[in-house]
């Protein structure tokens, strides 16, 4: 049976669904410009950076919420500020803030575990537990991604103009690096989401995946996002269906949500690969 | 229209960098509906002058003024569009008109006209479903120049629009612009390292030397003593079929002593 029983009526799936839902629009959405943008590191760094806040907030007992969401937004104020403009140096701040912030992560979980005497918080802070999550966490998730995607309406135009090439929207008055810090913070909010429901390390796969996947297959801005949206919902969704119809194919234990999300999303990006890809030049 | 009268008045412009000086009172004006070259052998400091006339570099001395331009259209120097950016010709065309604006663009007939109009304006019609990535470095300049053009500017400046083009699409370019300035009566200021190719469209050219420039109608400014006064060593001017060659003989030659029409400052 596809949907076994009892699944649209268990409250830990209802909570799954609806977050892991707000998590895969608000990473389509910002998936597609970190792509376009060619900073799909720097989301990963925001993420793992995002885990230490994640860790923090398990140990000192406030909402994860918060903690995740701090953590990031600090990183990508000082990504910024850092400011550099060669890639290459850019992926070495990079890499040196997600550094730091795992080595955070390091600290905190070590402290979880030793203080709450249980490793849960390390598999659940990284790899996600998305029937765990608290419903009273819906409304306030659901706000962070409304405001990131507010913010992305807003700013829709000047950042496709920047991701083109700077200089385009420079000429034509657009502040440049108050895009792109906004931007930053657009994709601080969506490794939330998604450091909250598949955990931050895999949070990269749902914000690169999808976006990625759209990206081969449509040829202007909005029918991509929109796919990528489509891509990561039917993952996500589909992740925690499996996740749950698994408890019945092996009898005492499931299988791990997370796991059944990015294995579709990878599944799914395979696909593409197969469509045919106009890229010779005409 | 009232033509012959200046639109563009650089009066002794100089920009210094706290490295080095880059431009040296640099004075020349650019009448409305005239075809500009302002042509840079060497890099010295092309990109520095059209980032200074857009506002973007404030000159350190001298005066520049661009008369009642309400807006400047820009082509800046090589665009790299990556073939997965998922922008169409038109998607391009479209935010030269309205993408620097806050809110999602909602499609209307007015604006889809206007964007044909456009694409029809540079040839690009055939295109103009195709992502910007997989476009020619040719047909990529088209779409670049009808993003530059649809809101209508005065002045059209172009940096290099002319570097890595095949010989096929640099002339379809160059007529392309001057069709752009003579039909249209919109000012055109192109940079270029070779002044060749535009030869048959410029009006007047500014030639840009050790951060100098010497200007005026080509055939007063491109000769071996306007050009060996501007790079203070001595330079040849040969013309051959049509075509001009600037050959330096090299700064080891014996400097000039001889003082000429236009003032070139000390050789530093």
């Amino acid at each position: 049976m596809l949907f076994e029983p009892g699944f649209f009526a268990s409250d830990p799936v209802q909570t799954a669904l609806i977050i892991g839902g707000g998590a895969a629009v608000v990473s389509g959405v910002a998936g597609v410009f970190t792509v376009l943008r060619g900073q799909s590191f720097a989301g990963h760094a925001l993420a793992d950076v995002s885990s230490a806040g994640g860790s923090a907030a398990f140990l000192f007992g406030i909402n994860p919420l918060l903690g995740f969401l701090g953590m990031a937004v600090l990183a990508a104020g000082a990504m910024d500020l850092v400011g550099v403009r060669r890639a290459q140096e850019r992926d070495l701040v990079t890499g040196i803030v997600l550094g730091a912030g795992l080595g955070l992560t390091a600290l905190f979980l070590y402290l979880d575990v030793t203080t709450h005497s249980t490793t849960g918080a390390a598999i659940s802070v990284m790899f996600g537990s998305m029937f765990a999550i608290p419903p009273s966490l819906i409304a306030p998730a659901l706000a962070v991604g409304a405001a990131a995607l507010l913010v992305v309406g807003l700013i829709y135009r000047p950042l496709l103009l920047c991701s083109l090439d700077p200089s385009l929207a420079d000429v034509r008055g657009v502040n440049v690096r108050a895009v792109g810090l906004l931007h930053l913070l657009v994709l601080s909010m969506a490794v939330t989401l998604s450091a909250m429901t598949i955990g931050a390390i895999l949070s990269t796969a749902l914000l690169i995946g999808p976006a990625a996947a759209a990206l081969r297959l449509a040829h202007q801005p909005v029918a991509a996002i929109l796919l990528a949206i489509a891509i990561g919902l039917a993952a996500t969704w589909g992740g925690i269906l499996l996740a749950y119809d698994s408890y019945d194919w092996t009898p005492g234990h499931g299988w791990p949500v997370s796991f059944c999300i990015v294995t579709i999303i990878f599944a799914v990006y395979l696909c593409t690969g197969l469509a045919p890809r106009p890229r010779a030049r005409a | 229209m009232e033509t012959g009268q200046e639109l563009l008045a650089l009066d002794r412009v100089s920009v210094t960098f706290p490295d080095r000086q880059v431009l040296t009172e640099v004075s020349f004006t650019v009448n409305r509906g005239s075809f500009c070259g302002l042509i840079d052998a060497n890099g010295s400091g092309k990109t520095t002058l059209l980032r200074t006339i857009l506002g973007f570099q404030a000159p350190s001395a001298g005066r520049l003024r661009i008369s009642g331009a309400r807006a400047v259209g820009y082509v800046p120097q090589k665009i790299q569009f990556d073939a997965d950016m998922p922008v169409r010709a038109r998607d391009l065309v479209a935010l030269g008109l309205d993408g620097h604006r806050l809110g999602l663009p909602f499609p209307s007939r007015a604006k889809t006209r206007l964007v044909d109009e456009m694409l029809t304006a540079v040839d690009a019609t055939g295109f103009a479903d195709q992502r910007v990535g997989n476009l020619s470095g040719g047909q990529q300049q088209r779409v670049l120049i009808a993003h530059a053009l649809i809101r209508r500017p005065k002045l059209l400046l172009l940096d290099e629009p002319l570097a890595n083009l095949d010989i096929r699409a640099v002339a379809e370019i160059v007529a392309l612009l001057g069709r752009v300035c003579k039909a249209h009566g919109i000012t055109v200021l192109v940079s270029a390292h070779d002044m060749n190719p535009l030869l048959g469209v410029m009006d007047q050219i500014v030639y840009l030397a050790n951060g100098r420039a010497a200007s005026g109608p080509t055939a007063e400014v491109v000769r071996t003593e306007v050009l060996s006064a501007l790079y203070g060593y001595h330079i040849d001017v040969i013309k051959v079929h049509g075509r001009v060659l600037v050959i330096a003989a090299g700064p080891d030659e014996l400097p000039l002593h001889e003082d000429h029409h236009i003032h070139v400052a000390a050789v530093p």
